[in-house]
Order: structure tokens, then C-alpha cells, then sequence
């Protein structure tokens, strides 16, 4: 019998971002991983988990809670955390506006999405941690393509991507003063379609919403905004019944839905394997303000 | 279905951005948004033609001043592989982020103009591919439209290219004659050029072998995290997690952790989905050992008749790639190599290497920002380590600048010995 020693692309994929927790794990002292309750977050959970299996997380989850969530999300973070035995660290927009540290945009597109910001920084501090995991992915963003697995951040939360460290091999340069701290993708180069079919083969659990559901909406800058108590509808923006599922899971205020009947997991994968629109461009209102969007936030500080 | 990471280098002029444009478009990976983005800045800009290098030029200032600043990762799909695009820019800080992009790269792409033949660039492609040790190189001798699909044009390419490779290590060379802006040779072989008898470029790319790349011999397990549950369910569960980055390890395998010498057994290699017969590179495991030794992060477990070297003193080439700073003989340095840190201090620069000519200057006394030499470095601890060509995971370090916590080289280990 010969042995061929190959790994699928996916359980190469799965190697690199494991590789990664550990390495965090074991060079900082005070790690988080960023949960949003979305599919990407979700598959870093599950990486999380079988880094170090069978311990627990050797690191808490933080949500910056916007106070606008999806109900299906939020029942579904508590069941996961509870399952995996990990600690939760809410960090919520709302305190931040009651404490007077950000002030609430109003109108018909107000959005708490910037605001999370400093939310995120005051929890950062306040907890002291020296490193965040996040789900970002390189192919989901120009800005976020060039942007290292460890995104080093100043004491202002700031991301410079004219000065990023080099980054060769798997070997991560962690080094930080007191202050500063580490953002870290694992998932970095994880395509969309990766997540799902990653999702398929684990039978992992994801929110309900990412499925096609009957759901009232309304039509906004070409997105179907869900009608919901955060969000006030303009003149002739007028509330329909359709069939919808979320690509991508953030603030009840500025998430769109796609048209859609995928229902099941293999109809999902079909669905993002013939689409032809990137699913922040087709579903993210805070995206679209300019071309530069994502990477004026990131520089602020941003996830 | 396999992976295939490649990066690619080039300038503004060679066609690079066209060429993968090209595969992206062709492979159906830009979507409607990107395309409509990149059409919309084309026309502010006042470009006569949608810029393709607008899709991966993200950042603002590379907008602004219209260079691409950074290298950047694009991805694509075929049906039968998966593909990672390591992206460089070939005109500002060359070589320090063509090394960067190299570095997890098992194969490079390089274009070579076909009017113009090897310029001094091509020359600095070929150097770094092979430095790096990127086991397969890809030359497209691009433009071909320009020549009238001329094969001795092409030939011509092949023979110079060749007569310089010769002086350098590349394990697997190919050539092929494109046209990126009218798609000859990319997705499809072209009927302009029928004397060509190899494959298009994505059929190469999708074809080329590469599981045997991996060194599946030298077992070599640098020990990442220790994991204790400390649980009633898991009580005496003492587990070394890590990444493989050589051969195969398997319960029974009789192994030796360094640095302390003490040998033992593995008895089981964990994974979340349970124990596994074998395992390999770069699989990132869990090994536990019948023996209860002392074993900790950094330590590297291995075979007791197949150890890598161990010492403080090594030979390695070195890429500077701090503006900052620069090295000279006796500046101190951390060095992160496999899972282990320690500090360094060159004692010695040997030589700096032209990276055009290949010409060796014994007489300079520094490195500078992108300039590659060859450097004695002596470490306060030993490290665990491979000549770079038998093992790109053992052989290669990165130095931090203490003070700024900057990276500021790459190095490639060529030895032991001061």
C-alpha cells in the first residue's frame, strides 16, 4: 500500500488557523477571541475548539454587543458558549452612549456600527487584553487584503497599513509595548465558499438566519434592510413580505438580506458558488460609504 | 482537492496586474461589485481603460499615488485546485516584500516581456525564487501579441533566461509564451501560437506536482503549547500540541526531545476528531509520550538517529528589511525560529551579495534595507535547526529589533558553525 501524505485544501486551511490560536495562546498573557455571532465567527470557535482539545478555550469571548441584534444570534451565542464552557465578556454600545463615551447618530441611517468602536478600545483597556482574535478574511475586502495574521495595533487602537511588520513563514512576530496590542486573523485566507463548505463537513450549527426565511423588509441603496424597531424607514420605503437569507451576520441597522430559497447548507454553497456580487458588497450598508470605507474604520481602530 | 500557494512579481509595465486580472476574471472570481468599483475609479482617474490593478491596489494611498504599496493575497478556484495569489509589487521595497511573499510560496510566477527580453529585474526574480527556495518557477514570456506570436522571439527568451538560471538553483523551470491583455496561453492554449506544444498557464497551475515538495523524512515536531485540562473528565491529560514541519509521526515511534537528550515513546497523536495512525506535515496535532519527561514550548521532539543540528553559532543568508536600522557586526537581536525565541548577535557579515550580478562584496560592513548577505550569528540558546534547503520550516528565523519590535530580516540557514 503506498501512502500518499496530502491534506485536503480545507484541512490545510484548518491547520494554519489552529497553528495560530496556539501560538497566541501561548505568547500572550491575556488573548479574547471577537465573537459576533456570525458564520465566520462561528468556524473560529470551532477552530478554537479543537486547538485545544480536550481543555477548554484558554481565553475568553468577547461580543461588542450594538444592542441591535438579531434575537436567532444572540440565543444562539449563549447555547454555543454554554456547550464549549467558555467564558462570555459582553461589551455593550449601549453603556457607551449611557456613559456619555459616544454620542448616537440619529435619522433614518443612523447606525451604531462606528460607535462599536470605541466601545471595542474601552473594553480593550478596561480588560487589558494584549491580543483579539478576529474572523476577518482577506478575500472579503481590498483593505483587508493587505492586512497581516498578526495587525498590530498602537495604543489608540490604530491600524497603519503603510507600516505593517513583514511576515514570513508561520512565524509570528507578537512583540508589543504595554498598551498596544495584537488583532489576529487566523482565517485570513479563508475564502467565503471555504467557510461554508467547512460548515457542511463539520456539521456545525449556525444561526437560523442564514437560511431563506419569510421576513418583513424594505428596500434600501438596492439592499433589503430587515423592518425592525431599530431602524426608521424614509419616505416610500414601503414594507414587504419576502423570502430572504442573511450572507453575512452584523447590526440589525445596517445588515442586508439577499433574496433567496437556500434553505439547506448544499442550496447555500450552490448559491454563493454562482453569485456573481461579493457578500459585503451586496449586504453591508457601512461598506458602501466610500471605496475606502473598511479601511478608514480599520485605521479608527475598527474589528 | 490541493492547494496551491504561488506568488507572483513584476512591475507596472510587464503586464502583471493584466495577468491576473486575467486568471481572476477568466475563473470567475471578480464579481459584478469589484468590476463596477474598478470602473467607476478608472473613469475619475481619467484612465481610457478599466484598471485591473485597481482590484488589488486597496489601500487608499495606493490609490492616490497609483503604486501598489504592499503585497496582497487575491484568491481563486478552479475545479480542481484552490488556488492563494501572493501578490508583490516589483518597484518600491522589491525584494523585502517579494521575500515576504515567497516565503510560504511552493510556486513563483514571473513575466518577462517579450520585446524586451531578461532585464535586470527578471534577474532579481529569478535570484529571490531560488533563495527562497520556491521549488517551482514559471516564466511567462508575456506579449507575445507584440512580436507577431514569433517563436524565435520566445526562444530567444527561454535560451537567456536559461543560460542564467544555470548559475542558480531552481529545481523545476518552466516556460510559456502569453498574451495577457488578449488571454493567448492563459486559460486556453492559443491557436495564435500552434509551434507551442506545452500547456496554458492555469492548466500548468492546476497540473503542476507538488505533494512531493514536502520533506516527509526528517521527523521533526517543534513543541507549540502544552495542554493540561486540568478537568476531572481529562485529569492526567498532558498533550504537546505543534505543527508538523517534517516527516511522519506515529504511536509506537520511538523519539527524542531536545534539549534535554531524554528519549521516549509517542503514545498517542490526538486530534479533536480522536487519535490517528500517523500524522505529518504540516498537520498541527497532539502528541503525548508513554514517558513523563519535562517538555515544554520550544523544545523539539524528533527521531533519536535523525536529529536536526543543535547549536548557538550559525551560517544563514539574511534579508534586511528594516529602513530604520541596519545590521552590522555585533548588533543585537531577538530571533523567533520554529517555537522557539531567543536572542542573537551577528558576529560577522561575510559578504553582501549583489542580487543583479550575483557578485559577492567581502568588503561591505552592513546591510541595508533590502540587501541580502551572508551572516554568522551567535544566539544565547540553542536552537533546533536545518540547512533552509532541506527544510523551509527548520531553516528559516526572523530578527525583531528589540527596541522597536519591528521585524527587520529573514533569514535562511545555510549551517552550523561560527
Amino acid at each position: 500500500m503506498t501512502t500518499t501524505y496530502e491534506l485536503t485544501d480545507l484541512d490545510q486551511l484548518e491547520a494554519e488557523s489552529i497553528h495560530i490560536f496556539r501560538e497566541v495562546a501561548a505568547e500572550f498573557e491575556r488573548p479574547c477571541l471577537l465573537f459576533s455571532g456570525g458564520k465566520d465567527s462561528i468556524v473560529m470557535l470551532r477552530l478554537a475548539e479543537k486547538a485545544f482539545s480536550p481543555a477548554r478555550l484558554p481565553f475568553p469571548v468577547m461580543h461588542v454587543d450594538t444592542g441591535h441584534n438579531f434575537p436567532e444570534v444572540l440565543d444562539f451565542r449563549d447555547r454555543r458558549l454554554a456547550e464549549l464552557g467558555a467564558r462570555l465578556v459582553v461589551a455593550s454600545v449601549q453603556q457607551s452612549i449611557d456613559e456619555g463615551r459616544v454620542t448616537e447618530e440619529t435619522g433614518p441611517r443612523a447606525s451604531r456600527n462606528r460607535l462599536q468602536t470605541t466601545t471595542l478600545l474601552d473594553a480593550i483597556g478596561e480588560h487589558r487584553f494584549d491580543a483579539l482574535f478576529g474572523g476577518a478574511r482577506r478575500d472579503e475586502e481590498k483593505a483587508r487584503a493587505k492586512e497581516r495574521v498578526y495587525s498590530f495595533r498602537d495604543e489608540f487602537g490604530q491600524w497603519d497599513p503603510k507600516n505593517q511588520r513583514p511576515e514570513l513563514w508561520n512565524l509570528y512576530n507578537g512583540c508589543i509595548r504595554q498598551g498596544e496590542h495584537i488583532r489576529v486573523f487566523p482565517i485570513s485566507n479563508w475564502t467565503e465558499l471555504d467557510i461554508w463548505e467547512y460548515i457542511r463537513r463539520e456539521g456545525i450549527e449556525i444561526p437560523s438566519i442564514y437560511f431563506a426565511h419569510q421576513r418583513p423588509v424594505f428596500e434600501r441603496d438596492g439592499m433589503w434592510l430587515a423592518d425592525s424597531e431599530y431602524v426608521t424607514r424614509m419616505e416610500g420605503e414601503e414594507v414587504v413580505n419576502r423570502t430572504v437569507r442573511y450572507r453575512t451576520v452584523g447590526d440589525m441597522s445596517c445588515t442586508g438580506a439577499v433574496d433567496s430559497n437556500a434553505a439547506t447548507i448544499e442550496q447555500v454553497i450552490e448559491e454563493v458558488g454562482a453569485t456573481r456580487i461579493t457578500e459585503r458588497g451586496a449586504t453591508r450598508a457601512d461598506d458602501r460609504v466610500s471605496e475606502a470605507a473598511m479601511e478608514d474604520r480599520k485605521r479608527e481602530g475598527y474589528f | 482537492m490541493e492547494l496551491l500557494r504561488f506568488a507572483t512579481a513584476g512591475s507596472v509595465d510587464d503586464g502583471k496586474s493584466t495577468l491576473i486580472g486575467r486568471l481572476l476574471y477568466d475563473t470567475k472570481q471578480i464579481f459584478q461589485d469589484q468590476l463596477e468599483a474598478i470602473e467607476r475609479t478608472s473613469e475619475q482617474m481619467g484612465n481610457e481603460y478599466t484598471n485591473l490593478a485597481l482590484l488589488t491596489d486597496g489601500l487608499r494611498a495606493e490609490r492616490e499615488q497609483g503604486i501598489t504599496i504592499d503585497v496582497a493575497h487575491r484568491y481563486f478556484a478552479t475545479p480542481k485546485r484552490k488556488f492563494i495569489i501572493a501578490d508583490t509589487p516589483g518597484h518600491i521595497q522589491y525584494t523585502r516584500n517579494m521575500v515576504t511573499g515567497a516565503s510560504t510560496a511552493d510556486l513563483a510566477l514571473v513575466l518577462v516581456d517579450a520585446r524586451n527580453g531578461i532585464v535586470e529585474q527578471s534577474r532579481r526574480h529569478a535570484f529571490l525564487a531560488s533563495l527562497l527556495r520556491i521549488p517551482h518557477l514559471v516564466v511567462c514570456v508575456n506579449k507575445m501579441d507584440l512580436v507577431d506570436y514569433d517563436e524565435a522571439a520566445f526562444e530567444a527568451v527561454k535560451a537567456e533566461f536559461r543560460e542564467f538560471a544555470m548559475k542558480l538553483d531552481i529545481a523545476d523551470l518552466t516556460f510559456i509564451p502569453v498574451s495577457a491583455l488578449h488571454g493567448d496561453n492563459i486559460v486556453e492554449r492559443s491557436p495564435n501560437m500552434s509551434w507551442y506544444e506545452g500547456s496554458s498557464l492555469l492548466h500548468h497551475l492546476e497540473e503542476v506536482h507538488i505533494a512531493s515538495d514536502r520533506n516527509h523524512v526528517d521527523a521533526r515536531f517543534p513543541v507549540q503549547y502544552v495542554i493540561r485540562p486540568q478537568s476531572d473528565a481529562h485529569h492526567d491529560y498532558r498533550g504537546y500540541a505543534g505543527t508538523i514541519v517534517g516527516g511522519v509521526f506515529k504511536p509506537g515511534d520511538e523519539v527524542m526531545v531536545l534539549p534535554s537528550g531524554f528519549t521516549s515513546t509517542v503514545a498517542s497523536v490526538d486530534t479533536f476528531e480522536g487519535p490517528v495512525d500517523e500524522a505529518f506535515s504540516p498537520m498541527a496535532v497532539t502528541i503525548r509520550l508513554d514517558d513523563d519527561i519535562d517538555v515544554s514550548r520550544g523544545d523539539m521532539i524528533c527521531r533519536p538517529g535523525n536529529q536536526p543540528n543543535a547549536g548557538q553559532d550559525l551560517q544563514a543568508m539574511v534579508c534586511w528589511m528594516s529602513e530604520a536600522s541596519r545590521l552590522a557586526p555585533r548588533t543585537k537581536l531577538a530571533i523567533k525560529h520554529t517555537t522557539r525565541t531567543a536572542r542573537a548577535m551577528a558576529t560577522d557579515l561575510q559578504y553582501r551579495l549583489d542580487i543583479n550580478s550575483l557578485h559577492r562584496d567581502e568588503s561591505a560592513e552592513v546591510l541595508a534595507l533590502n540587501e541580502i548577505g551572508r551572516v554568522t550569528l551567535r544566539c544565547t540558546q540553542p536552537l533546533f535547526f536545518d540547512e533552509y534547503r532541506r527544510n523551509r520550516a527548520t531553516g528559516s528565523f526572523v530578527l525583531v529589533d528589540e527596541t522597536t519590535n519591528a521585524t527587520v530580516a529573514a533569514g535562511m540557514i545555510i549551517g552550523a558553525g561560527s
